[in-house]
């Protein structure tokens, strides 16, 4: 019986989620075969689990009473880093993603210069950035300097793209209007499209100083400077006190990085 | 807008008043010298002598890396297939605790204001945290294996979808809500009737979105020994097998490609 005769009757059920039954089925046993499939081949050595149990309440505990102390100038240092480096690769990276992402908007490149930079952008945007830092520390050898690059190299992909979508949905009418003026190439840039995008590439300027700060607390794990040395450090003593300090700053620093982006989004707008 | 006379008497326009073009000017100054103190702390810790030769290192690595060693490829499918799993497996499980958190955190579905502060400090903790890091602590409480990597990246979801699912709820139009609670219904039928149906679009590309993340973290996950094709880049790097690494590159980059397009596609076919 169709579903509208079942419901004059009182019996309604809800509308599926996928209208098409054989693509819901075919989902649904697609999904079981694969689960069974995917956790027969997740062997758990429950042993080495239970023995770890208590080394995890060690952890747990740890953090009701974090050590900010006795590795003190360590955590300075470290956070001192992971800072520096979180704003330059921030400022550089987003000065090297506007031409990027100026030249991978369909509306305003030619096809080559697109294609070039959506190339770019892809490959910044695939690779982790350990991955990217592992090749860098290789490159330019242990320390900030090549955490900032990783971190600035990522940034190019992540703002480019979203750049490039905004300049091409942006209203195209403004631009005609000052072409119509005699403008130049330049001159439609700084008073067309820039005025549309600024107040985006603020808010997304200010939320991936968020991420490089985050993503600085990792690449310190392959020797590209920051805290995450530190932090890899702490854990790998067992010295749960100073890593539950480490992360509880972390959290704090990224509270307040996104209690301020906040503000100046809301400032810009 | 300012407009200043000149002593001709003519009116011309000017885009700042005087102050206001100061203001910026000295803020400009203020970013300047930040950005300048803070590239001079970089320039000190930095061995110069090794940046100098970077190129030459650059140039050294890709001519390693370079044929690649095809058949070290064979070895690779069951780290991916791990990889895979690693990521799947965990966005469920962040999934399944995301969900209630996101309905506790949500303004106009949170039973009071306490609980929605602490399912916000969960959000928001567990966004802080890197998957990686997570993986190194878990990996020393639950020993290496895929499964401090399930939890790693289950636990990074948490975050995510919480606060994304939970903007979401907060958007949702409150007419279908008000329809189902004038019928008598309970809580639990109000959230199921009246909530659900207006996020679940919302929810499942928040969900794609985030497995499609989750692939990327989890390829490195195994450098901190918690599974997948992590384990066989950090060993291959390790030995300086270079041309072995570039394998894993490629592998890692059309699978992080591949995701891509099917999330992309399953939310387009979800919006």
């Amino acid at each position: 019986m169709s579903r509208q005769g079942l419901a004059s009757q009182g019996q309604w059920r809800r509308l599926p989620f996928i209208a098409d039954p054989k693509l819901r089925w075919g989902l649904a046993i697609g999904a079981v075969v694969y689960l069974v499939l995917a956790l027969s081949t997740v062997d758990v050595n429950w042993a080495r689990v239970a023995e770890g149990a208590s080394r995890g309440l060690n952890f747990l505990s740890a953090f009701a009473q974090p050590d900010f102390v006795s590795r003190r100038t360590d955590i300075v240092n470290g956070l001192l880093e992971s800072l520096t480096m979180t704003l330059t690769s921030t400022v550089i990276g987003v000065a090297l993603a506007i031409p990027v992402g100026l030249g991978a908007a369909r509306n305003i490149a030619p096809w080559p210069v697109y294609l070039l930079c959506r190339g770019i952008i892809t490959v910044s945007r695939t690779f982790q950035e350990v991955i990217i830092a592992i090749l860098f520390v290789v490159m330019f050898g242990f320390g900030p300097l090549a955490g900032m690059i990783t971190l600035a190299f990522a940034t190019i992909g992540f703002m480019a793209k979203l750049l490039a979508e905004d300049i091409e949905d942006l209203d195209w009418r403004q631009v005609e209007a000052v072409r119509a003026t005699g403008a130049s190439w330049w001159q439609t840039m700084n008073h067309a499209v820039q005025p549309q995008v600024m107040p985006r590439l603020i808010g997304l300027s200010m939320y991936r100083l968020d991420i490089n700060f985050r993503e600085s607390a990792v690449i310190g794990i392959v020797g590209a400077g920051g805290i995450g040395a530190t932090l890899n450090t702490s854990i790998s003593r067992y010295e749960y006190d100073t890593s539950a300090a480490i992360l509880l700053i972390i959290i704090g620093i990224v509270l307040l990085c996104e209690y301020s982006s906040s503000h100046v989004r809301r400032w810009t707008q | 807008m300012p407009v200043s006379t000149t002593p001709q008497g003519t009116p011309t326009w000017r885009l700042r008043t005087t102050r206001a073009q100061w203001l910026g000017y000295l803020a400009w100054l203020a970013g300047v010298s930040l950005f300048l103190l803070c590239w001079k702390m970089i320039s000190d810790n930095t061995m110069w002598v090794f940046v100098e030769d970077a190129g030459r290192q650059g140039s050294d690595l890709l001519s390693r890396m370079l044929p690649p060693q095809w058949s070290y490829a064979h070895r690779l499918w069951k780290p991916m297939w791990d990889t895979i799993n690693i990521a799947t497996l965990g966005t469920l499980l962040g999934i399944a605790m995301a969900f209630p958190v996101a309905f506790l955190a949500a303004r106009n579905t949170s039973p009071h204001p306490l609980v929605r502060s602490l399912a916000l400090v969960i959000i928001v903790s567990s966004r802080s945290i890197n998957s990686l890091i997570w993986a190194m602590l878990l990996v020393t409480i639950l020993g290496p294996g895929v499964l401090a990597g399930i939890i790693a990246i289950a636990l990074r979801s948490i975050g995510f979808i919480g606060k994304l699912l939970y903007e979401a709820i907060e958007e949702i139009h409150p007419t279908p809500v008000e329809a189902i609670s004038a019928t008598g219904a309970g809580r639990m039928q109000v959230m199921s009737y009246g909530v659900l149906p207006q996020v679940m679009p919302a929810f499942a590309g928040i969900s794609v979105y985030r497995w499609d993340i989750n692939i990327r973290e989890s390829t490195v996950l195994g450098l901190v020994g918690a599974g997948g094709i992590g384990l066989q880049l950090n060993s291959a790097i390790n030995s300086l097998a270079w041309n072995q690494v570039s394998v894993i590159f490629l592998m890692i980059f059309v699978t992080v490609l591949a995701s891509e397009w099917v999330s992309a596609r399953v939310r387009h076919a979800i919006i």
